[in-house]
């Protein structure tokens, strides 16, 4: 076979024009049955929602260049700066309980001990229930008269329960606890893998010189989970940024708004009202928020490296 | 928690720590004790933790075999007094499950196969082909993973509303079968196959394409259970995609049909229960069947991301 003999080392140089050619095409028709529908459906919305969001365009009229009209009107509006708050709210808790629960969990994991197979099935099996019956059966838990969560309470001896998703200050709380519930099991498995990939002699040459294991955890375990944490917490934070279905189902934003993040007014704006300029002017201002989120953490995780 | 837990880590002990007060024999026998304590600690530990996570489930199964004005007895009944097994022989009557199940099923194949084929085929352009231009390529699929879906959904919407396929089954499969995650997830994989092995191929006399599917393919088995799995679990569990494309009922999926009984009916807990444990039951079968793979593709994607 003088012809694939041939383009062996040619893969490897990338010397010849021909071989070079040759590689682009073959290279190109793997890719091209995903390339196609991925550009058509996420690369080019992606690109187009950025230019939308300078532009006045609903189902009625053809699109008109409107500058920055938008975002003034984005700007001056009262929902869009309570879904803001609301979004943020929901990160702030979702983000550190998610990453603490689902860390301890892993620790707890990586024990060898009988059994261990089970509960980890078990605590990652939230994850992967559907959506809607979580937010279904997690609103009867908390159901503030007879639901097993303020049951549980009042036999705790609190007096005056807390009205969870009927209450507008309690509603955001319930729905964070149902998502770190959920989520939990997932960013346990990346702990796991991470908590698995420490190399053992570490803790031994730790425990030789006398660390205790409080110390053994702050100067191993941390240290050498860095990275896994990094990346966990990039997933966490770009998750909680776009929450949606959750809120959707378990209480649609309410009561009143309080509980309306900021996906959901893209939603509402861009597909039931077929506002698509303005739609897409929030889209650009979460998306940002997502992209600064991340850039930080980059930046933090780069000066700890050093 | 915290005060507990170095303590219990104290214990742990991969490596006899000498104390240098107890005389050797009494310590390695209160050491074995120790450590079986503290095992029995942390099984105890985890057991009520586990206890803990699945209440919810436990509440949902007793109470889809409850009568309605039970399901909110004071105190908390955990084991129906009579098990109501009609729920589940009327639920069909009531609500068109079975098409909702059949709708689900088929999209969640349906993609599920696309998915894994077009991901797996791209995956090796990526992975194993060589020339000008495939890092920057590769960059832009890694970068749309990072943008949130919401802040592109209005014009992919706009543009299925354009070739007339919005309330069809065929603008879902298209949104949802070519994504990023799976090129990303397989060529990881990939990556891990020796180039050797591809090379000894080729001086073999494969094609590259019998490369892909003679070698490659089969050595991915596991990466590709475990993108087969996430992806026909994430389908079935979709709620938003269906939510925004399809409008007519005789096309709602189960979490839509499920959603809305909750809407019309909201008194009608047991059922909504009966509901909620079909629409889990099929992935609790999945999950059992590859759980092994699950876990597997989360650590993969995870690990080298």
């Amino acid at each position: 076979m003088a012809l694939t003999d041939a383009s062996r080392p040619a893969l490897r140089r990338h010397g010849d024009p021909r071989q070079v050619r040759r590689n682009t095409l073959i290279g190109w028709s793997f890719i091209l049955p995903n390339f196609l529908g991925f550009a058509a459906l996420t690369l080019l919305p992606v690109v187009a929602a950025l230019g939308l969001s300078f532009m006045k365009w609903n189902s009625y009229s053809d699109p008109e260049w409107v500058g920055l009209a938008n975002f003034e009107r984005m700007l001056g509006n009262e929902t869009f700066w309570v879904a803001l708050k609301n979004t943020t709210y929901y990160a702030a808790g979702h983000i550190p309980l998610t990453m603490a629960a689902a860390l301890g969990l892993a620790i707890l994991l990586n024990e060898k001990l009988r059994g261990v197979g089970f509960f980890r099935t078990a605590l990652f099996f939230p994850y992967i229930t559907s959506l809607v019956a979580v937010a279904v059966v997690w609103n009867m838990l908390f159901n503030p008269t007879a639901g097993p969560v303020n049951l549980l309470l009042e036999a705790l001896g609190v007096a005056d329960p807390p009205g969870w998703t009927t209450s507008s200050d309690w509603a955001m709380p319930a729905v964070i606890i149902t998502s770190v519930w959920r989520d939990m099991g997932y960013y346990m498995v990346i702990y796991l893998a991470g908590l698995q990939a420490i190399p053992p002699e570490y803790y031994e040459a730790a425990q030789v010189d006398g660390a205790n294991a409080w110390q053994r955890f702050r100067n191993v375990t941390l240290p050498c989970l860095r990275p896994t944490t990094f990346l966990v917490l990039v997933m966490v934070t770009v998750g909680s940024f776009k929450v949606f279905d959750l809120i959707v189902v378990m209480t649609d934003g309410g009561p009143g708004r309080a509980t309306t993040v900021l996906s959901q007014l893209i939603y509402r704006e861009g597909i039931r009202e077929g506002r698509f300029g303005y739609a897409s002017a929030i889209s650009l201002v979460l998306f940002l928020i997502v992209l600064t989120v991340t850039v930080l953490q980059f930046k933090v995780q780069e000066r700890r490296e050093r | 928690m915290s005060t507990t837990l170095p303590g219990r880590l104290r214990e742990a002990g991969e490596l006899p720590a000498p104390l240098p007060v107890t005389p050797p024999p009494a310590s390695a026998r209160s050491r074995a004790l120790r450590s079986r304590v503290r095992s029995a600690l942390v099984h105890a530990l985890l057991a009520g933790l586990t206890l803990a996570v699945l209440v919810p489930f436990v509440w949902m199964v007793s109470s889809s075999l409850k009568h309605d004005n039970q399901v909110f007895s004071v105190p908390v009944q955990w084991v129906p007094t009579e098990f109501v097994w009609s729920n589940y022989a009327d639920i069909w009557t009531r609500i068109p499950m079975l098409t909702y199940l059949r709708n689900s099923l088929f999209l969640a194949v349906t993609i599920t196969f696309l998915q894994v084929l077009t991901g797996s085929f791209a995956a090796y352009g990526f992975a194993k082909v060589r020339f000008p231009g495939r890092d920057v390529l590769f960059l832009a699929y890694i970068a749309t993973i990072a943008v949130p879906w919401q802040a592109y959904m209005v014009p992919q919407y706009i543009l299925m509303q354009k070739a007339g396929l919005t309330n069809t089954f065929t603008s879902l499969i298209l949104l949802q079968a070519f994504g990023a995650f799976g090129v990303f997830l397989m060529r990881q994989y990939y990556m891990t196959i020796p180039d050797e092995l591809c090379e000894a191929a080729r001086i073999d006399g494969l094609s590259e394409y019998g490369i892909w599917a003679r070698i490659v393919l089969p050595l991915s088995r596991p990466a590709l259970a475990s993108l087969a799995l996430l992806t026909f679990v994430h389908t079935w569990n979709d709620y938003m995609g269906p939510f925004i494309y399809l409008t007519s009922n005789e096309l709602w999926t189960v979490q839509l049909g499920l959603r809305s009984f909750v809407g019309l009916y909201d008194a009608e807990y047991a059922m909504i229960m009966t509901g909620s444990v079909i629409s889990v039951l099929p992935i609790l079968l999945v999950f059992l069947l590859g759980q092994r793979y699950f876990i597997q593709g989360i650590a993969t994607a995870g690990m080298k991301g």
